[in-house]
């Protein structure tokens, strides 16, 4: 599998990313992680004539926390998202997403804006940032503008980004205390697109019920959606069974699924539903002040035998 | 078709060359510089044949163009031994019988390699976790489990040189 | 049968030894095939087909030709110049190299694109111009074989249908089930599934001109079979068998998906002849997935007769083998469904009738074997499904049921009721120490009261019989060729070893377990023998490695060309000693003068007088040859249990527990056989869980990367508990039957019904494999469970 020929650039600032992309508009590719790029390039899927590779600008690879928001910047890696301590205090969704996106090898590749910007519905950030609230800073000839996630996912890999815009950033408000959120997804196996993901962001109120819910599902639409009627649903009730359930049922009627070869249409929505219920179940844990770990496939859990010695 | 000048550290040696925009990294290592050792094993990105580690990260050298490597390192399974000293990671393969066919193996070693450097005492969840981007098809990943607890145990007990060199300024050149 | 036990040094059989040829590997030193670079190498690359069933109107080069780098675009009228555009499959039916005017499935080799480098012919594939003219694809081999339907093959046949094949008595099979108390029927279906070895196939042929000799390194598990046949398929143009060198470099691992020849081998030898050059070929994963081989695809209806009391009297199949537009399977050419009629597995029945028919379709040609030897899982997947529904059906456990009706170890050599003599066995012993090391009735308590909780849980047995070590010539033969195999083995003056075999490893171990039966029959320690296999113009003519025979068939002839070496070296003692033939005992490594240990000489000693001070009248040297062709199989055998969890909202099952017990006979070395056994379990759990490629109705395939063909990584895959017990084959020289393939056999059929007993409360009685999560959900659904 060999890609067809192409140009190759290396701007060293965003600005001559941004100059270049407007040049070559429609003909030219951004190069970051690649993990989605290379292997349609391989493939022939795509052919630009030009690729522009924006490693080599400095600065981009932030994962911080900076006026009440975390910032990813547009090299910042899955890997980063991994090893960043602020995520694992504050954001522990982004940790359950990150850590079922294809292996850990893309990881030390891939971008989270990439896996963005990309807008391919198998891809599990969109669902999270949906489900943060999150914000996407989008840098291009004009200068910069700030998409909500709501607003940025149009269509089967069709997003608000401009052919001449590059997402620079991802900005995810703070959870206000007690919060926290999950993300699950059903995969065939390690490096699978989901079957369905599901994340969940909850808020919660003095009484330990329901503030505030996002939630985002992944791979059951033409893009991630968000779950608006379960999330307004949710909001102001108490986090009992009979919610929750409920809640679930109409996550599922908001997926838009197809068949494939991993099932049906109603079975993915069925597994929107057992996701996000379960989704809810951990987040609500988590926001209560639980300690839980980032939830491991069902296909490997400490009750193996691997894991008896 | 456009050709640009690289110079990519591996295995401790700078080597310059002229490649082509869209050579993959892999087959620059594999058939400019005939290190053999780093293999293909998928299109996709699955199999994780032919990891190598860039800037001591492991990642996949056919989802990877040779010009994204100008001015960093790599270390491949030729860059292991280290004055006629086997890795760790290396010997313990052999002393657990991680490999059969061999073709996963330095792919697999290199996975190895880079969990061990940033995490000296995985867990077994750990070890199947890091090297889960790797397929091997001969040996059901028992042994390779074994290998891999097996050389963090010698790695933890005397010191070794890490298997990453930082990349270098080319004091030779190649072709 | 007991060995002689070796001093570490020597390392005879019983010894896990480190493996000789992992110094190589571990250092990144293997040479496989797309390592072998040669001076003035061209690259070949392969258009093919989109359309699984389409006339090919017209195929235009000239945008290829004007590519850079592009040398040369060949098709099938091009081959069909020198007679080349088609050959011949293992199983004596014939297959395209290239089409001259249709293709008959989807990634059909089309056009070969010859470059200067990889990339350019990967350009000029990219602009190699076809036309075609779809006709309708023939996808469902039941369709296929109705009265009027399209045909594939109207050059071989006016049906699809291929071949009808039977075993055992069909009168004695029916009068059995007339007057069965009781039978149960069942329709399973084994999915095509492919080997998937992580290297890919290749090859680089070199014709040199001045010295008209061809030489082909290859990723092949049988050289000396793929050197006949080039030299039948291409004699006529002038490689004739002495001129052709097939070398089987480092094989990154086969299963059985390397034993076929494919067109790009054909081509690639065919454009190297012709220009003088060496042209490398190298697959890539698509092609490999897409192209190549399949395995299974096997339609079965079975039925199983009993009594009130469990006893089984009978079995009877009705099978329909899709074989995609080739019978390209790689069968003894007697038994066309393979060894399938190795069904009647390890329980004692009365009589048994199989019957199989063969059907054309529009997928690619194959039916090799995904590890295992000649189509024995589907065999046993059959016995193993229906033995566990005749138990449930009885409300019988399992394990009793199976133990009841055993072979019993007293019925062995054991004639079955399908014609096979089984050597050796003890299947009560394999499935008591199975059931002990899981704590068989333990887990029956825990799942009565998970399932009282309403949770999914299921423990499934397997006790399988295989069937290895092809085979005896009187029955077993490829394209004519007897299935024997064959050592070579010197001894050097200073009483080092060179042993070479007709076979080829791909992992296996070869290096290290040959020398360690040449070091057992000889005491020269196995760190002093050198093992090659692999190229033709050195090693003994053998038919390969596959279905696990290399132990069966090249490991016995291993120890009988020691042993024949021990015969002259006992000759050249004697005289050494001055003592009577006689009077010599021989202890692993020499031999001594009856009653004084003191008067010995050692192997080395004798090695150094065969070439130094060799007795008068004798040949100088220490050599010796063996064909070896086995009196009979090998029958390995062994019962797994699995355990498993079941997740009720999602359908996800998760094997938690997984004991495999194995009997392979005398063990040469136990580290590698257990990694044999490791392996082979995973490839058992795959297409058990997860592998299947299917096509969809227009004939197009469905999982044709590894984004849809699923490969377990370390996450999904159990931590395998094993245990063995040792029952010797009483033919085998060396007491050791074939291993590696047990695994693959037994573990399908082991999880499967781990799940359907998790699901029979349910009325669930079978589920095809890959089981997956769509598939228990489904069922969970429509028995009201829900999450």
């Amino acid at each position: 599998m060999i890609p067809s020929s192409f140009d190759y650039l290396a701007p060293a600032t965003l600005g001559e990313a941004v100059n270049l992309l407007h040049e070559h508009a429609g003909d030219a590719k951004i190069l970051a992680g690649g993990q989605s790029l290379i292997p349609m390039l391989k493939l022939r899927l795509a052919e630009p004539a030009l690729l522009i590779d924006i490693n080599r600008i400095p600065g981009l690879g932030y994962v911080d926390e900076r006026d009440g928001s975390l910032r990813i910047g547009a090299l910042a890696r899955e890997s980063d998202l991994e090893t960043a301590s602020v995520v694992r205090q504050r954001y522990q969704i982004l940790n359950d997403t990150t850590a079922v996106i294809a292996d850990p090898l893309v990881r030390n590749s891939a971008t989270v804006c990439g896996n963005i910007a990309h807008g391919d519905p198998g891809n599990d950030h969109p669902a999270t940032m949906l489900a943060l609230e999150a914000t996407f800073v989008a840098v291009g000839p004009r200068g910069e503008r700030r998409i909500a996630a709501r607003d940025f996912f149009l269509g089967l890999f069709s997003t608000a980004l401009n052919e001449d815009e590059i997402l620079e950033e991802i900005v995810v408000p703070r959870p206000t205390a007690p919060a926290a959120g999950a993300y699950l997804k059903l995969e065939r196996k390690v490096g699978d697109y989901a079957t369905a993901g599901v994340a969940v962001q909850l808020t919660l109120d003095a009484s330990g019920g329901c503030a505030r819910a996002g939630i985002g599902l992944t791979n059951v639409g033409a893009m991630a959606i968000e779950a608006v009627r379960a999330q307004d649903f949710l909001r102001n009730k108490p986090l009992d069974s009979p919610t929750i359930a409920q809640a679930a049922e109409i996550a599922a009627g908001e997926a838009d699924p197809i068949e494939d070869r991993r099932g049906s249409a109603d079975y993915k929505r069925d597994v929107v539903r057992v996701l996000t219920a379960r989704a809810i179940r951990i987040a609500a844990n988590r926001a209560a002040g639980a300690n839980i770990a980032t939830p491991l496939p069902f296909t490997y859990s400490p009750s193996q035998a691997a894991l008896r010695s | 078709m456009s050709k640009h000048s690289v110079s990519v550290t591996v295995n401790g040696t700078a080597h310059r060359s002229e490649v082509e925009a869209r050579l993959l990294l892999v087959h620059y290592l594999r058939d400019e510089l005939r290190l053999t050792g780093t293999h293909i094993g998928c299109d996709t990105t699955h199999c994780g044949a032919c990891t190598v580690l860039l800037d001591g990260k492991p990642v996949k050298s056919c989802t990877l163009f040779a010009v994204q490597a100008d001015g960093r390192s790599v270390s491949t399974v030729e860059g292991l031994e280290l004055g006629g000293e086997l890795h760790a990671v290396q010997k313990a393969f052999k002393e657990e019988h991680a490999l059969q066919c061999g073709f996963c193996t330095p792919g697999m070693m290199m996975s190895a390699v880079a969990l061990l450097e940033r995490n000296p005492s995985p867990s077994e969840l750990e070890i199947r976790q890091a090297i889960s981007g790797n397929l091997c098809r001969c040996t059901g990943y028992v042994n390779i489990v074994k290998a891999i607890q097996h050389a963090a145990a010698d790695m933890r007990a005397t010191r070794h040189t890490p298997a990453y060199v930082p990349a270098q300024e080319p004091a030779q050149v190649s072709r | 049968m007991t060995m002689p036990h070796t001093s570490p040094e020597i390392s005879g059989m019983g010894h896990s030894m480190k493996r000789k040829e992992d110094g190589r590997f571990i250092r990144g030193k293997g040479n496989f095939v797309d390592d072998v670079v040669l001076p003035d190498m061209l690259f070949m690359d392969i258009a093919r087909s989109p359309f699984p069933h389409a006339k090919i109107l017209k195929i235009d080069s000239s945008r290829a030709l004007a590519t850079p780098g592009v040398l040369a675009v060949i098709t099938g009228r091009d081959l069909e110049k020198y007679n080349l555009h088609m050959m011949p499959t293992l199983m004596s039916d014939t297959q395209m190299v290239l089409p001259t005017d249709r293709v008959v499935y989807q990634s059909q080799e089309v056009a070969a694109v010859i470059a200067t480098s990889r990339y350019a012919a990967a350009d000029g594939v990219a602009a190699v111009d076809v036309e075609y003219d779809p006709l309708p694809p023939v996808v469902d081999p039941y369709k296929a074989i109705e009265k009027g339907s399209t045909l594939v093959r109207p050059d071989r046949k006016d049906t699809n249908h291929i071949w009808h094949w039977e075993a055992g008595d069909k009168a004695a099979t029916d009068r059995v089930f007339s007057e069965a108390d009781r039978t149960v029927s069942q329709h399973l279906y084994l999915p095509r599934i492919h080997v998937s070895s992580i290297e890919t196939c290749g090859c680089v042929a070199s014709y040199d001109k001045a010295n008209e000799k061809l030489t082909v390194y290859m990723t092949t598990q049988a050289p000396h079979a793929v050197r006949t046949v080039v030299a039948l398929v291409a004699g006529h143009v002038g490689l004739s068998e002495e001129r052709i060198r097939i070398i089987s470099p480092d094989i990154g691992g086969g299963f059985g998906g390397k034993v076929p020849v494919y067109p790009g081998y054909v081509i690639a030898i065919a454009v190297s002849f012709l220009l003088g050059k060496p042209v490398k070929w190298i697959e890539d994963r698509m092609e490999n997935l897409q192209a190549d081989s399949f395995a299974r695809d096997y339609h079965i209806d079975a039925e199983l007769a009993f009594k009130n009391d469990g006893t089984i009297t009978g079995m009877r199949i009705k099978t329909l083998a899709d074989h995609g537009c080739a019978d390209a399977a790689a069968n003894p050419s007697r038994f066309p469904a393979g060894l399938f009629s190795i069904a009647t597995g390890s329980y004692d029945m009365a009589a048994a009738h199989i019957a199989v028919d063969a059907a054309y379709t529009n997928k690619p040609p194959g039916g090799v074997a995904y590890r295992c030897s000649f189509r024995v899982t589907e065999a046993v997947h059959t016995i193993e499904r229906m033995a566990d529904i005749a138990a449930h059906e009885l409300n019988m456990d399992p394990a009793e049921f199976r133990l009841k009706n055993f072979i019993r170890p007293e019925q062995f050599p054991y004639q079955s009721a399908t014609g096979w003599s089984y050597d050796s066995g003890n299947y009560k012993a394999a499935l008591e120490m199975a059931m002990m090391k899981i704590g068989y009735w333990d887990l029956r308590r825990e799942q009565e009261e998970k399932r009282a909780r309403g949770e999914l849980m299921g423990i499934g047995i397997s006790s399988f019989t295989e069937a290895v070590g092809a085979g005896p010539s009187h029955t077993f033969d490829i394209l004519g060729l007897k299935m024997f195999d064959s050592c070579e083995i010197r001894i050097h003056p200073t009483g080092k070893a060179l042993a070479r075999f007709g076979t080829k490893s791909q992992g296996q171990g070869h290096e290290t377990t040959y020398a360690q039966i040449v070091a057992q029959e000889l005491g020269i320690p196995a760190a002093h023998v050198q093992v090659e296999e692999g190229d033709t113009d050195t090693a003994p003519y053998g038919l390969g490695t596959y279905a696990s025979r290399s132990t069966p068939t090249a490991g016995a002839a291993g120890a009988m060309a020691a042993r024949k070496i021990r015969d002259k070296a006992r000759k050249i003692a004697a005289y050494l000693l001055e003592a009577s033939e006689d009077d010599l005992e021989w202890e692993p490594g020499k031999f001594h003068v009856r009653g004084s240990p003191d008067r010995a000489k050692t192997i080395q000693e004798i090695a150094f007088a065969a070439y130094t001070n060799h007795p008068q009248g004798m040949e100088a040297g220490l050599e010796a040859t063996h064909y070896y062709d086995p009196p009979n199989l090998t029958f390995p055998f062994g019962s797994y249990i699995a355990v498993v969890d079941i997740d009720r909202g999602t359908g996800e099952v998760k094997v938690r527990r997984f004991v495999a017990v194995d009997d392979c006979g005398n063990v040469i070395n136990p580290m590698i056989v257990d990694g044999q056994i490791h392996g082979g379990l995973t490839q058992g759990l795959a297409p058990a869980l997860m592998e299947e490629i299917q096509y969809d109705e227009q004939g197009n395939i469905q999982g044709g990367s590894f984004m849809d063909y699923l490969l377990p990584t370390a996450m999904e895959t159990p931590s395998w508990e094993l245990d063995r017990t040792v029952t010797p084959s009483p033919h085998h020289p060396l007491g050791a039957k074939g291993v590696a393939e047990s695994p693959t056999v037994g573990a399908p059929p082991a999880i499967a019904n781990a799940v359907v007993d998790a699901l029979w409360h349910l009325g669930v009685r079978h589920i095809d494999i890959p089981i997956t999560p769509f598939k228990v959900w489904k069922i969970l659904r429509e028995a009201g469970v829900r999450d």
